[in-house]
């Protein structure tokens, strides 16, 4: 069970790779998918790996990235 | 997309203090990044119903449509004396400028020089990626020895046209202001900081101590020529080292 | 009615603009309106509103900008070389439909010319200056007292139609000294609120001041819509002085310093027989093209007066077409023209 997720708005996205640079747990990558722009949109490529740290989404210059964390309750 | 969603919360999400615009910047370009940053700190201090954000000319000349606050959109290069009037006829505004190296470092080196000077009670943000982005990758006051631009096409050579000018050094020279930082946003920790910066200098303000200053070392992959990840790569190693780090003034 | 006090022209603009409100002064200075900049560093401060010195002419226009778009009286004042410097912000401020208040106490040009009176920046007043499709409302005072009184009424002329006016005024009217009385001052805080100013976007949606738009059916909108401001100001706000033309054979068309001289030469015209009336222009712009055109067709000659080259009579001969003749006599250098220099130029076209 992952610690975390990530939802991406992909009509939103550039395409810029910075999400899958700054993700420490290398779970993003391209996913050949273009969006209307044009744009290849990042995806979770290995989602099981996501621990919901946000890295992804504070570097994420088009606030494409709403990211989801297990509750500690 | 396989979590269970129901075990989760949301941990992060747009800023309440920004509309829904889609963004005009280039992929990759860090004014995006800054653009959330001020979003949060917005949400966090609770004062976008007292902000007026000032964009200036530049590739941030839409920022008026990233605030749910009022904007006013200025000449090039005097955000910081269009600052100074909303300031002075509301005091109880909270009042910011964006710019980028020309607006700020440029054509409006008067007024920015001098509204520090005077200490203005006001919130002033640099953008600096060494480079004019709008009108398509020309020579700025700030752009790195060598440096190849449109108006530079052999690289900035000194003895045409000086050196790269650090503006913050110079306003952290003047007695009146009380914040004067250099911040990136390179990586996740410097991103990190860079809104403890911007944080600080909003807060200045609401507590009515003077002018602030954050300069950002920012991106513009687009004229750089390069990808967003190897423009990150290029401030984290090149242009630190003209443009150091951290804070030169904190009298707060 | 306030106090009767002997004020010089700077003097009178800068205790009018206290008067009628104004909020935030910014100014940089510069010779002959230094007076004006003196009066609202002593007074301004006082009633708890603010003066800046601003480092540079532009500086103070682009504060007056901020300000204004805040929401609150406004006023700048300079002379030729720095209104030069202005012009990229005047445009901004027409453009962006704020109200507020340039004083221009003009001066011998071009370039740095000298500080001696003159009329030669009535083009830049009236047809441009900065660039793009628009006007402000031009007014030109011819004496001290009514320096004041166009002073005050700039500031409403500027809100009631959100648009910048100017104070077109001469280096001779703002050193001379003059009896003035003033009205009661109006309470800034009595004016009413202006809606689409950026005071803070609270239970509201955002004020945003712009004059920009990239589509180009967005921006003629934006430009249909200030030329229907400027034609509804020029339907309403046509101000002007005739002075003994009823029976003229030969007008005067002068404002300004020039328009009062020309008072004198009236009477000291009809003193020797010659029937000379005045026509004065007080709104520059918008200009009183009708009301000239009238006179223009029951006599003979319009002589058009200015310390300049030759600027308002454009206008003077764009009203009055072929329907009368259109001599003109000017000085330059910032030589004020005697009464008798101008009687005797007044004779040489009275047949």
């Amino acid at each position: 069970m992952p610690k975390g997720t990530v939802v991406f708005d992909a009509e939103r996205c550039k395409g810029c790779g910075l999400c899958i640079e700054a993700c420490p747990k290398k779970v993003l990558a391209f996913s050949g998918q273009l969006n209307k722009s044009g744009y290849d949109v990042a995806h979770m490529a290995h989602p099981d790996a996501c621990i919901g740290c946000a890295f992804c989404a504070m570097t994420c210059p088009d606030i494409v990235i709403e990211v989801y964390r297990e509750s500690t309750s | 997309m396989s979590a269970k969603l129901e075990n989760m919360v949301k941990v992060f999400e747009r800023p309440q203090s920004l509309t829904n615009a889609k963004s005009t910047y280039c992929p990759g370009c860090h004014h995006g990044i800054l653009t959330r940053i001020i979003g949060d700190v917005m949400d966090e201090l609770d004062i976008a119903d007292r902000v007026v954000g000032i964009a200036p000319v530049g590739c941030s000349v839409f920022a008026y449509l990233w605030y749910k606050a009022d904007s006013q959109q200025v000449p090039h290069g005097r955000a910081c004396a269009v600052a100074t009037g909303i300031k002075r006829a509301r005091p109880e505004l909270i009042v910011f400028s964006y710019q980028g190296d020309g607006d700020f470092a440029s054509i409006g080196t008067a007024e920015s020089i001098h509204a520090a000077n005077r200490g203005e009670n006001i919130t002033v943000i640099f953008v600096n990626n060494q480079i004019y982005g709008m009108t398509g990758g020309e020579m700025a006051p700030t752009t790195l020895v060598d440096q190849k631009t449109t108006t530079s096409p052999e690289g900035r050579d000194p003895s045409v046209a000086g050196y790269p000018i650090r503006f913050s050094e110079m306003i952290a020279t003047l007695d009146a202001p009380v914040y004067v930082t250099r911040q990136a946003l390179f990586d996740t920790k410097h991103i990190m900081e860079t809104k403890k910066a911007i944080k600080k200098a909003f807060q200045n303000q609401v507590d009515g101590k003077g002018y602030s200053l954050v300069e950002v070392l920012s991106t513009c992959p687009t004229n750089w020529r390069m990808s967003p990840v190897k423009s990150n790569k290029h401030v984290a190693e090149t242009v630190t080292k003209v443009f150091p780090l951290g804070d030169l003034v904190d009298r707060g | 009615m306030g106090e009767r006090l002997l004020l010089r022209g700077n003097e009178v603009i800068a205790e009018a603009a206290i008067r009628a409100g104004c909020q935030c002064y910014f100014a940089y200075p510069i010779t002959p309106q230094a007076e004006l900049l003196e009066h609202m560093a002593v007074n301004m401060p006082r009633l708890g509103r603010t003066f800046i010195q601003a480092e540079s002419e532009i500086a103070a226009v682009s504060m007056v900008y901020g300000a204004a778009g805040a929401g609150v009286r406004t006023m700048t004042s300079s002379s030729s070389p720095g209104i030069s410097l202005k012009q990229e912000g005047i445009s901004y401020l027409a453009g962006a439909n704020l109200p507020c208040v340039i004083v221009n106490v003009v001066r011998g040009g071009p370039g740095l010319g000298n500080i001696a009176p003159s009329q030669c920046d009535y083009f830049q007043a009236t047809k441009g200056g900065g660039h793009g499709d628009y006007h402000l409302i031009v007014l030109g005072p011819s004496t001290v007292p009514e320096a004041g009184e166009l002073t005050m009424l700039a500031f409403e002329l500027a809100d009631k139609y959100r648009i910048p006016v100017m104070i077109l005024a001469d280096g001779l009217l703002g050193q001379m000294m003059e009896p003035v009385e003033l009205p009661d001052p109006v309470d800034p805080a009595s004016l009413q609120p202006k809606e689409w100013a950026t005071t803070g976007a609270k239970d509201r949606a955002p004020n945003i001041i712009l004059s920009f738009e990239m589509d180009p059916e967005g921006l003629r909108q934006i430009n249909d819509d200030l030329q229907d401001k400027y034609r509804t100001i020029t339907e309403h706000e046509i101000r002007y002085e005739e002075t003994e033309t009823g029976d003229a054979d030969i007008v005067i068309a002068a404002y300004g310093t020039i328009g009062r001289i020309c008072k004198s030469v009236v009477r000291m015209a009809r003193a020797e027989g010659i029937k000379v009336g005045l026509f004065r222009p007080i709104t520059l712009w918008p200009f009183p093209y009708e009301p000239l055109k009238t006179l223009s067709k029951r006599v003979d000659t319009i002589l058009s007066v200015e310390m300049s080259t030759g600027q308002m009579w454009e206008d003077v001969r764009l009203a009055v077409a072929e329907r009368a003749k259109t001599p003109f006599f000017g000085e330059t250098g910032g030589i004020v023209p005697t009464p008798r220099s101008i009687l005797n130029e007044v004779k040489k076209h009275v047949r």
